[in-house]
């Protein structure tokens, strides 16, 4: 069956282009945030397509207040031999589960407070290199082993010549439980020059588990997923001992109606350069879905600083996309 | 010594002229059960077919799951229905495939959708105010009975094209699966026949081909729109709708809820059918004619019993 084709016949080249919109508001009383009452906080531009029998390309263009950057842009090389996936370009690292997601996927209105005190804030951790994955096989799980090394520009690592650069390894395990449930573990290891001092060196160690429930026959009305992940950060500063900062949040997700998902969050972290400092926090969520290209969500969340600050905010988020129907990696 | 050398000799010879051991199973991995079952009718034992999508699960809404990664990495053919039916979940399964023979275009991809009857085509503007178009057309094409012999016929083709040796072998099984699918068509016929004209209402949009093939009108949908769960406005409209036109028969799948349709049919004293979108959908649907066997006597005695009293 062609396809619509233009006069010259090129449009049907064009990649797939999708533009997806987060409008947040937030109200409550927080001194140690400068999350504005309502906010067009984020505009992501995606272009994603073929490029040719070997390899595809995804580009995706973040416009905030702060302006427009390349959130992510790569190549992935979909036809090496020896069950090789190389990726290359500017990523966001995999580290864990939560950096990777992009606003429009994540469960909840903002990124937990973890990703904020230890893997790179609201940016995360991203930067320009390359990632190399091969499936280690085996006849229990799905077992994918990952190298990733980049360049050093990130809220996390930052080089100041091109020796240094940042290294990251996961290893990732799913397993199917049952033909509705299943479990998948990870762990990370990321290292390289600090953004704090870059004489001196970063690591963070992370472990995640995702529990997930969708029985096949009521799969658009019911799932749950609980997600947990430990970040283990550890800082060298110049003349003194090594900074440890431990955070984690644990959460769980329900749909309990074909629209309608609810949330919860538990989490607690500590800071790079202090080790005695620790916020802490939890939320609670509602989120309706329209249609698959729409939600609308209202989450509660009390957040305990270090500083001896209690914040209680409700947030609103309003999350849209038009545009060629992209598929989610699992 | 020289009896020696003349053994080594005669194994050696043995061993270069004798036939090569069978060639390897072709691996075949399909979207769904009923492209996998015409697989199997197709492919006999030279090859092995893994369905990813079980026949009682909402073919749009499947989850790219790792699992399913592994075995499309394996595969020597992937057989997808396409026209946007696996536009949710298949792309990342095929990009981390690391497998290059199933890429979309490779030699190993077989879109089932190429030379089927295809309806729903929309036409003028299209936009997702209209629910969840698909804007290629109606893909639940494989619900009528020829579609599925062209989509049979699409696959001893790529089958051919794969493993040229067998192709005796594979033009034989396409032979008995197509003479075992014209008798079945033939009694499918004449138990719908009295039927033609009858009118029904469905879940959602998926039975067109069902529908056309046996002669039924579908006048209306529960779903106000697809992929729009039911509102209490359209479900009244459609209430009076089958009051006026004395329908009295739902077809669903058993993946939606039964809530509204039960609600609608106690309210008009008819009948909520659950029949099978696929093969795998219920127990009896074992294969692509057993599907149509129980899909065909059950909707044939519902209608009998439905017959205006």
């Amino acid at each position: 069956m062609p396809l619509a084709t233009s006069a010259s016949g090129q449009s049907v080249f064009n990649p797939d282009t999708s533009v997806i919109t987060n409008f947040e508001s937030a109200a409550g009383r927080n001194t140690l945030s400068d999350q504005p009452s309502l906010s067009l906080s984020e505009v992501e531009v995606a272009f994603q397509s073929v490029i040719d029998p070997y390899a595809r390309a995804d580009l995706f263009l973040a416009a905030t207040p702060e302006g427009l950057e390349v959130e992510e842009g790569y190549v992935t090389f979909t036809s090496l031999p020896a069950g090789l996936l190389l990726k290359a370009g500017k990523m966001r690292e995999q580290f864990g589960k939560v950096n990777t997601m992009h606003t429009h996927i994540l469960p909840w209105a903002d990124r937990p407070i973890v990703s904020q005190n230890l893997v790179g804030g609201e940016e995360g951790l991203a930067d320009s290199g390359m990632s190399i994955s091969r499936l280690v096989p085996n006849g229990f799980m799905f077992l994918d082993a990952i190298g990733e090394v980049y360049s050093g520009d990130s809220d996390v690592f930052q080089s100041d010549r091109r020796s240094r650069l940042s290294y990251l390894g996961r290893l990732r395990g799913y397993r199917d439980l049952t033909e509705g449930t299943n479990l998948d573990l990870g762990v990370s290891y990321a290292r390289g020059p600090s953004a704090d001092f870059p004489d001196l060196t970063r690591q963070l160690t992370g472990l995640d588990a995702t529990f997930r429930y969708r029985p096949l026959r009521r799969a658009i009305y019911r799932q749950f997923v609980g997600r947990t992940e430990l970040v283990w950060s550890r800082q060298d500063v110049p003349a003194g001992a090594e900074q440890r900062a431990f955070g984690f949040y644990g959460s769980a997700d329900y749909q309990f109606a074909r629209r309608w998902f609810v949330g919860v969050r538990g989490e607690r972290s500590g800071r790079v350069l202090d080790s005695e400092l620790h916020d802490s926090g939890v939320s609670l969520s509602l989120t309706f879905r329209p249609s698959e290209f729409s939600l609308v969500r209202g989450q509660y969340r009390r957040t305990e600083y270090a500083e001896d600050e209690t914040a209680n905010e409700f947030l609103f988020q309003l999350n849209f996309s038009i545009g060629a129907h992209g598929a989610h990696p699992f | 010594m020289r009896a020696c050398a003349r053994h080594v000799l005669l194994i050696a010879a043995v061993a270069v002229l004798a036939p090569g051991p069978a060639a390897a199973a072709v691996r075949i991995v399909t979207t769904t059960e009923d492209l996998g079952s015409l697989a199997r009718e197709v492919g006999g034992d030279k090859v092995t077919v893994v369905a990813l999508a079980k026949g009682y699960q909402d073919p749009h809404f499947v989850e790219p799951k790792p699992s399913f990664i592994l075995e499309v990495s394996r595969a020597d053919l992937l057989v997808v229905v396409g026209r946007q039916l696996e536009i949710g979940w298949l792309s990342p399964l095929i990009t981390s495939s690391r497998n290059a023979r199933i890429q979309v275009g490779a030699n190993g991809y077989l879109d089932a959708s190429a030379n089927v009857r295809i309806l729903e085509i929309p036409t003028g503007q299209i936009t997702r105010a209209m629910g969840d178009v698909h804007p290629q057309g109606n893909p639940h094409y494989w619900l009528d009975p020829a579609n599925g012999r062209r989509i049979a016929q699409a696959i001893k083709d790529k089958l051919t094209q794969l493993s040229p040796n067998d192709r005796a072998y594979f033009d034989q099984r396409y032979a008995d699966f197509d003479k075992r699918l014209a008798a079945a068509e033939t009694r499918w016929g004449a138990t719908m026949a009295p039927y033609m004209g009858r009118k029904l209402v469905t879940y959602h949009r998926s039975w067109p081909n069902f529908m056309e093939r046996f002669g039924l009108n579908v006048i209306g949908y529960v779903e106000p729109k697809p992929g729009i769960p039911p509102t209490t406005a359209h479900t009244v409209q459609l209430i009076d709708e089958m009051k006026a036109q004395n329908v009295k028969l739902i077809v669903m799948e058993p993946y939606f809820a039964l809530r509204t349709s039960q609600a609608i049919t106690s309210q008009i004293g008819g009948q909520v059918l659950v029949l099978a979108p696929s093969v795998g959908g219920n127990e009896e649907a074992s294969d692509y004619i057993q599907l149509f066997e129980y899909n065909v006597s059950t909707l044939a005695a519902a209608l009998k019993q439905t017959t205006t009293e």
